[in-house]
Parts: C-alpha cells; structure tokens; sequence
C-alpha cells in the first residue's frame, strides 16, 4: 500500500521528477525496497502460516477420523469447495446473489439516510422530532425484528433487502448529520455574506464538507448490509438460494467442507466491501482530507 | 453629516467625503447579558484605513460583524454607504477541496458571475498577490501566510470599496506578517479601497493605517483616536524611524492605561 500511494505522489509531481526517482534507483534501494515490502507482508503471512497450522493440528489431532468432519482440513476445504467445478459454481452464484442483495439495500439506504440528515439539517425541530427514532433504530436489535418481515413482506427479495436496508441506515444517518453539523462557523458566515441560499450552501459547501464522515459512515454501513443480507438468507428462502441459505444448507446435510468454503467466501466478502469503500473514499476525498490517507484503512 | 467627537486632542477634522461605514453610539448586548460593545462612535471615509486596536475579547470581532450585517447592533445604528465589503477573517477559511483558482473564484461564483468572468477576475486577484503559479494547488499544500494570500485575493475579486480585516495575519510567524503587511499596504496604495482592520499588535496598527483607534477592554468603548501622517506608499524600513516610535508608543500607552 505505501509502494502504491509513492507511486502517485509521482505521478503528480510530473515526468521529470519521475524520471530522475527511476534513475535513482540503485542496487542498496531495490534491496531496501525488497526488505520493505518483506517488513509488509512477512508478519501477516506469517499469522496466517501459525493460523493454519492450528487448524491441522485440529483435524488431525484433536479429532478422530468419524469427527473430522466438524473441522475438515483446510486443503480439503480448498478441494472440495473450490476446485470442484459445481461446488464452485453454486457458490459463487450464491455469493453473487447475497452481494446484489447488500448492494441494493445499502443504495436505498444511503440515498433514504442522506435525505433524512439533509432533511434535518434544515430545520432544528425537525431534527429534535426525527433522531431520537433513529438511535432507537440502531438500539433495538433488527434481527431480532427480520422473523416478523417474512409475515409481513414474504419470504423473498424484498425482506432480504429491507433487513439490509434497516441495519446500514443509522450509520449513514448519523455520519452525514455529523458532517453537515462540523462546517466551520466563519465559512457559513463567508457564504451568508455573499447571499448563498439553502441549495447553494448545500451542494457548494455542507455536503463536501461531510463527505469524509458520509464515507465513514459508508464503509460502517456496507459491512453492516453484508452481514443482513447474511442473515436474511437464514429466514427468507425463496428464490434462488444466496450465500447465507448455502450455509444453512451445509449444515443441515453436515457437508463440512463446503461450509467451511462458504464461510471463508461470506468472510471475503466482508473484507473486500471494507475495502472497496475505503479505497473509494481515499479516491474520492484522499486528495484533501486525512481520513482518506489513513493509514489503517486498506 | 455629523461631526465626529473625537476623545483624543490627535483627532483630525473628518475627510471630505461621506463615510463607507459610520456607527453611531453602537452597542452590543448578547443574549446572556454581556456587553461587548458600548457607545461606539467610529467612522471609515473613502481612501481611509483604519485599525482598531484593543486588548482581546474587546469586542473588536463583532464590530467587524456587525458592520459586515452578519450581527446586528443592539444599540446606535450603523450605515454602511459602500456597495461591496470585503471580509478577511481570522484563518483563510479556504474550501479544502478546492483548488487555489476554485476557491479565489467562489465568491464570484456565489455571485452568479458567468465562468469566464469569475476566471479572469481570480486569475488577476492572484496575480496581484503573487500567487499566479499556485492556482492548481490544493491549499493544504500551501504554507500558512500563501493561504492567507489566497483569502485575500478571494476578497480581491468582488473589488470591495471597503475591506474588513479581522486580525488576518494574527497567525502568522514575524516575518511573514511584516511582509504581509508590506504586500497589503503596495494594495491599497494602488486600490484605496477603504480599509477597517481589527489587530492586537500595536506596530501593525501604526505601519497600516491613517488612523489608529484605541478600544477599551470589555465592554468595548473607543478610547482614543490617534491620526498616523506617514504618506503611501509607506517603506518597511518605516517601522523603525523615530517618528513611527512616537506613534506606536502613545497609542501603546494609552492601550495599556485602557486594559488595567
């Protein structure tokens, strides 16, 4: 990652200083480089090495050979789940199905949330009557609420959706109020001056403003959409079968390895939303503000 | 128009022409009882520059507020005769997304002025502060005193007839200060735009102005009014002459009598 933001820095400095940086790069830099990226990667590697030796060390000594299906050996994991054509297929099409899942439930529910801050954030009372229902929102435990959306929606699409929807909403709320609420006081002063109306201060300085707070909020809510649309793949079962009906299903016919596969899969994609939103948001408001340059984020 | 009282015996006759800005016995109570400003008489003809200076938390910002309408008077009245005000604030207030050229063309963009003249009017701003390189830079890529430079540039494209500077360069190291004070003063030897700048450093009060106003610490009242002769454009090298010492330690005195 930090060969990747060098390389832009490059990039906008122009050609020149570019071509002098490759000049410059000699034998004792490209082992430096080498080292560096070793630095990088070796520790996690490492980890990730010490994690699967446990997990042999669970299959193949902790358990018997009639319980080793409770914890399968990660290369037949890897085998059977993905190396197996039809296996691979059905998962994958599961996993696509429960991504577009959570992909349409946190669009609605930014474009929903967003309204709702910018709603507020016209007029106080409107504010003072609507948040309080919104942190009720995120204290009451949605999943709990997902059995009564199959009596009231069916079991299909839709619910799966609005489980989605439900649980990535506050995020986005609460983030893009705080945003358009931190304006720097003399800039709203500077646009009053100049007769900039509610639109104008809007679009031209509130919103961009909050944009590195909206794509926190973001990056909260596209994790949170992931996991509804996980769970209401455990109750909604129509249709074609996501990744979360997948694994229900695993676990009835005790098909170990491809439950683990589809776990390892849903994990995935977790982390791959994480990181899309954050390299969105380090593209989007990375050029001027911090949050985008974070160090932690991907 | 009215005569002007002044309290001090420096207080020259008023200018010839009608005030940009004039306050008449202007006060200011907050809301929760504080009086910033009592009985404030003050007046800014065209081609004049005044400072104010006073011991902080005089109420100096809010004169600038309120002379600017973003606050109201509580007392007195204020007429403001100048058709464009520009305002400098305290930090340069740059919209960190926008590039050097986007943010000196806001205003005029506020404004609804057509692209190609709010591109003409930024580019010739910054031409005069110096800055005419910079115009892609983000602003956090600038240095503290550029940033400013920009902010006053944004100013400059609305051609105010009357600036209001509220302790611009009070961030500033020394050194970029004086040179900002250099720089201000070529401008408005060349512009005479009329000027009324908010400042707690005596030295920059005296090397700016044709008149320096002394307030006292809360609630703000004018104490004094000392008249600075120094012809324009003024050389840096005016700072330290003997005359601009006499200057700069009335007004200092009579700052410190007014803030014990």
């Amino acid at each position: 990652m930090r060969a990747n933001l060098q390389s832009s820095t490059v990039q906008r400095d122009g050609e020149p200083d570019a071509r002098r940086e490759r000049a410059a790069v000699s034998p004792g830099r490209r082992q430096r480089s080498v080292r560096r990226l070793l630095g990088l990667w070796l520790p996690p590697l490492a980890v990730l090495a010490v994690v699967l030796g446990i997990w042999y060390a669970v299959s193949y000594l902790l358990l018997s050979p009639d319980r080793r299906f409770l914890v399968p050996p990660p290369h037949a994991v890897v085998q059977v789940g993905f190396l197996t054509r039809d296996n691979l297929v059905e998962l994958l099409g599961g996993l696509w199905l429960t991504t577009r899942v959570a992909l349409v439930g946190l669009a609605i529910a930014v474009a929903i949330g967003m309204s709702l801050a910018i709603l507020m954030r016209q007029a106080r009372w409107i504010e003072r009557s609507a948040y309080p229902y919104a942190v009720i929102l995120q204290t009451i435990p949605i999943l709990a609420l997902v059995p009564l959306f199959g009596f009231w929606f069916g079991f299909g699409t839709f619910s799966r959706v609005l489980v989605c929807v439900l649980i990535a909403l506050f995020p986005i709320i609460a983030n893009t109020l705080f945003g358009l609420q931190s304006v720097d006081p003399r800039q709203h002063d500077l646009f009053t001056l100049h007769g900039a109306g509610r639109l104008r201060r809007l679009w031209k300085l509130e919103l961009p403003s909050a944009l590195p707070a909206i794509f926190t909020g973001l990056r909260i809510s596209a994790g949170l959409s992931v996991i509804g649309a996980i769970v209401g793949d455990f109750f909604f079962k129509q249709g074609d079968p996501g990744i979360g009906v997948l694994i229900d299903l695993y676990r009835a016919r005790l098909q170990s390895e491809q439950l683990f596969a589809a776990v390892i899969l849903s994990s995935l994609l977790g982390v791959v939303v994480f990181w899309c939103f954050g390299y969105l948001s380090r593209r989007v408001v990375g050029r001027w503000h911090e949050s985008g340059r974070d160090p932690t984020a991907p | 128009m009215t005569t002007v009282e002044r309290s001090s015996p420096l207080g020259a006759a008023p200018g010839p022409s009608e005030p940009l800005l004039a306050f008449d016995g202007v006060g200011k109570t907050f809301p929760d009882g504080t009086v910033a400003l009592d009985g404030i008489d003050l007046r800014v003809a065209p081609g004049e520059f005044v400072t104010v200076v006073g011991p902080s938390g005089c109420g100096k910002s809010t004169l600038l507020r309120i002379a600017s309408g973003l606050d109201a008077a509580t007392e007195g009245s204020v007429a403001v005769a100048a058709r464009k005000i520009g305002y400098v604030f305290q930090d340069p207030t740059l919209l960190p997304w926008r590039t050097v050229q986007a943010n000196v063309e806001l205003l005029a963009e506020l404004e609804g002025l057509p692209r190609a003249e709010r591109r003409r009017l930024a580019r010739e701003a910054l031409e005069l502060v110096g800055l005419s390189e910079f115009v892609g830079n983000l602003p956090h890529t600038l240095s503290g005193g550029m940033r400013m430079r920009v902010s006053l540039a944004r100013s400059l494209t609305m051609q105010p007839e009357a600036f209001l500077f509220d302790e611009p360069f009070g961030a500033l190291d020394e050194i970029t200060r004086q040179r900002l004070n250099d720089e201000l003063l070529a401008l408005f030897a060349t512009n005479r735009f009329a000027g009324l700048f908010v400042t707690h450093s005596v030295s920059e009060a005296c090397f700016l102005s044709t008149r320096v106003v002394v307030l006292s610490g809360r609630p703000g009242r004018v104490l004094a009014s000392f008249d600075v002769p120094f012809e324009y454009p003024r050389p840096p090298e005016l700072r330290y002459s003997e005359a601009f010492g006499h200057i700069a330690g009335a007004v200092s005195a009579r700052l410190r009598e007014g803030s014990s």
